[in-house]
């Protein structure tokens, strides 16, 4: 059976190889393996299809190559695209990005230069959701915490006066209700949990009874009422700084933020603040900005926060399944068929 | 019952004098192992509260009045010395649904009930064994570790963990916290194995979509997660040993949230060295804490949590409301709601 969260995809995926004389698409990527490479067992199959030239090759043969190059294979933002390399890829067609952000893409120059765009929007979303009940139940239970007092040598007797908080039966408010926020909150019914939402649109009623969510016009209203804050929007100007100084105070003292989205979502400054003054009682982030944050940054010495290195996506299965939508989008976009998951402005 | 329905629902709120209420034996108020400040309270409604050190100060006087022992995180210890010296002891409230601390047999033989709190725990620990399996198979420790370390320059895109969503759940014993455990694996589109003593109802068990393996072999070989939810006795004891291990697949991992001597640890210890099993999370062990030097603090693939299951101030406080309920029960002859009886 088809994993869930991928798409069923109606378009010719997993075509077979070029035939014996016909060239494959070249395609542009940073490089194979390493710490932030395209996987090497990635690379293997996409070579059935693809024509890999990885950045240096590029740069060593730019002459030849540039002509060649139909597409590029965006992971994990590299290879960084400024103009300088749009203006001499003259017969680019696409780019396709792995995961669901895109705000690390400037559309409108892409657009001005002809090129399409994808992303990976639906494999990542049931791991994403995973992430955000994981630090939703690591904060509230103090799991790593607890861990560090489990393997500490000065560790005598485990204390009775060491609580948590419970998350089964807490009212939950998710800032942002698409494929993610909808996922977590099918996970968050299962333990109980009273769940808000807020969103652009309202879901309709079918939707909302399936989770037992309710709609929270203003989100102020959800803010009030949350014990945990968890934000699944996607980064765009609106959604920038959504949660400042003035969302903190609105927030009960005993709750806490998780943050799935973007990093830029929260005024970290204010975050700070916040957590330092007890304004709210804890925050859980698997993204800041910038990623990694400054080694001297006040967020990694505060006791009630804690932090991942964006690790959203990070399972085998799904980083496959996004390398295998990112193939598709390409094909398509280079046989010039509908794309899927394309990115429209 | 329902979350909603505390024991709070069971007190009966006596019009009595305090000297006229029943005596309870505690070990301390406050402290590192006593009874938490903010449920007493809570007894002192019912109870006329005397701790260890009162008790021991002037027994004579003491030792009639006390008709219940509230056992907080298994103290004080009930040996046969105590039990001799209450002669009008009649129960022994429990707070925690294990009972393996206690002495089940000898207490019976002195005519003094056990009981234990079965509904208060099963929430906060069903949460305990998902946020160890989340935390354990996405390596939530290990990625803290790398985004607070001052060593980290740049995320690594090829750092990867394991899904939860659609993976294979095996619950090795299916009472009331391993079904609240399998309600919460379904919404994670989780494939749920079962093994348990005796087998559910079909409805029950189509409610959380979960298979019955009768043999725990199936059900060792199929998981990408087993989960331990039994309690401790004599034929769970050592439960999971080299040979389950090896049954195990090499890439599963193994969750604790019953008792620590239903795994034999050092089995354990040797599967984790030799990648026999993934990895393993535990919130309990054998002893607690483990010495500091024991073998399982050293190994990269494990998370040790220090026995948190219901360590959460509302599971706290519905304990003590579930205890008290069952010890007022025995005392005023009621039906008694959660008694425990030896084999």
């Amino acid at each position: 059976t088809k994993p869930c969260g991928r798409r069923s995809s109606s378009f010719p995926s997993l075509d077979p190889p070029a035939g014996f004389g016909q060239e494959l698409p070249y395609v542009l990527i940073d490089c194979i393996g390493g710490r932030y490479g395209v996987y090497e067992d990635h690379a293997e199959f996409l070579k059935k299809y693809f024509h890999l030239i990885a950045m240096k090759e590029y740069l060593e043969n730019k002459k030849f190559l540039s002509k060649k190059i139909r597409a590029i294979y965006m992971w994990f933002h590299k290879p960084v695209i400024k103009e300088e390399l749009l203006q001499s890829l003259p017969n680019l067609k696409i780019v396709a990005s792995s995961g669901v952000g895109i705000d690390h893409l400037d559309l409108n120059l892409l657009s001005r230069y002809g090129v399409k765009v994808s992303n990976t929007p639906f494999v990542v979303s049931t791991d994403t959701a995973d992430l955000g009940m994981a630090l939703m139940l690591a904060s509230s239970r103090r799991l790593v915490e607890g861990y560090q007092i489990a393997v500490s040598p000065d560790t005598e007797y485990f204390p009775a006066d060491w609580l948590g908080a419970e998350v089964s039966g807490a009212t939950l408010g998710i800032v942002g209700m698409g494929t993610i926020g909808y996922k977590v909150a099918e996970r968050a019914k299962a333990f109980e949990m009273k769940i808000l939402y807020h969103n652009r649109n309202q879901r309709n009623k079918e939707e909302e009874s399936a989770v037992g969510a309710s709609y929270c016009k203003k989100i102020d209203d959800l803010l009030q009422q949350s014990d945990f804050v968890l934000l699944s929007v996607n980064l765009t100007p609106q959604t920038h700084k959504l949660i400042g100084k003035r969302e903190l105070e609105l927030m009960k003292p005993t709750a806490t933020l998780i943050n799935i989205s973007r990093g830029l979502v929260v005024d970290q400054d204010a975050l700070v603040e916040a957590l330092q003054n007890k304004v709210i009682k804890a925050a859980a982030l698997d993204v800041t900005y910038p990623e990694p944050l400054p080694r001297d940054h006040p967020l990694l010495k505060l006791k009630n926060v804690i932090i991942t290195p964006h690790i959203g996506s990070a399972t085998k299965k799904t980083r496959r399944l996004m390398m295998e939508n990112m193939m598709e989008s390409i094909q398509a976009g280079l046989r010039g068929l509908p794309i899927p998951n394309e990115v429209l402005l | 019952i329902s979350r909603q329905e505390t024991f709070s629902n069971f007190l009966v709120a006596s019009v009595m004098a305090e000297e006229e209420l029943p005596g309870i034996l505690i070990l301390d108020i406050g402290g590192t192992h006593g009874v938490l400040e903010n449920l007493v309270p809570l007894l002192k409604k019912h109870f006329r509260l005397i701790t260890m050190k009162e008790f021991l100060e002037n027994k004579k006087e003491m030792s009639k009045k006390i008709q219940s022992v509230f056992v907080f995180e298994c103290r004080p210890t009930v040996d046969r010395e105590l039990l001799e010296s209450l002669p009008n002891l009649k129960v022994i409230g429990n707070s925690g649904v294990g009972v393996d601390h206690l002495d089940l047999k000898m207490i019976s033989n002195f005519g003094v009930k056990v009981t234990n709190t079965p509904h208060a725990v099963a929430d906060s620990t069903a949460d305990i064994g998902m946020a160890l399996m989340l935390a354990s198979a996405r390596r939530l420790v290990e990625g803290c570790q790398i985004a607070v370390s001052p060593d980290t320059k740049c995320f690594a895109v090829d750092w990867l963990g394991v899904e939860v969503t659609r993976a294979t759940l095996g619950i090795v014993g299916m009472g009331s916290i391993g079904y609240k455990v399998a309600q919460r694996a379904r919404a994670f589109d989780m494939r749920i194995l079962y093994h348990n003593r005796n087998r559910r109802r079909k409805e029950e068990e189509e409610a959380v979509g979960a298979h019955y393996c009768e043999k725990m072999e199936d059900l060792l070989q199929q998981s990408d997660f087993v989960m331990l939810v039994v309690n401790l006795t004599p034929e769970t004891h050592k439960l999971i040993g080299k040979k389950e291990l090896g049954l195990m697949k090499p890439t599963a991992t193994l969750i604790n949230i019953s008792r620590g001597a239903v795994i034999d640890q050092d089995a354990l210890v040797e599967a984790l060295q030799n990648k026999v099993i993934r990895a393993a999370a535990l919130d309990v062990t054998y002893p607690e804490p483990l010495p500091r030097d024991h073998p399982l603090l050293k190994l990269n693939n494990i998370i040790i949590t220090p026995h948190i299951g219901t360590a959460t101030v509302q599971a706290i406080r519905m304990m003590a409301e579930e205890a008290i309920a069952n010890m007022l029960a025995v005392l005023n002859g009621q039906p008694i709601p959660s008694e425990v009886f030896p084999k």
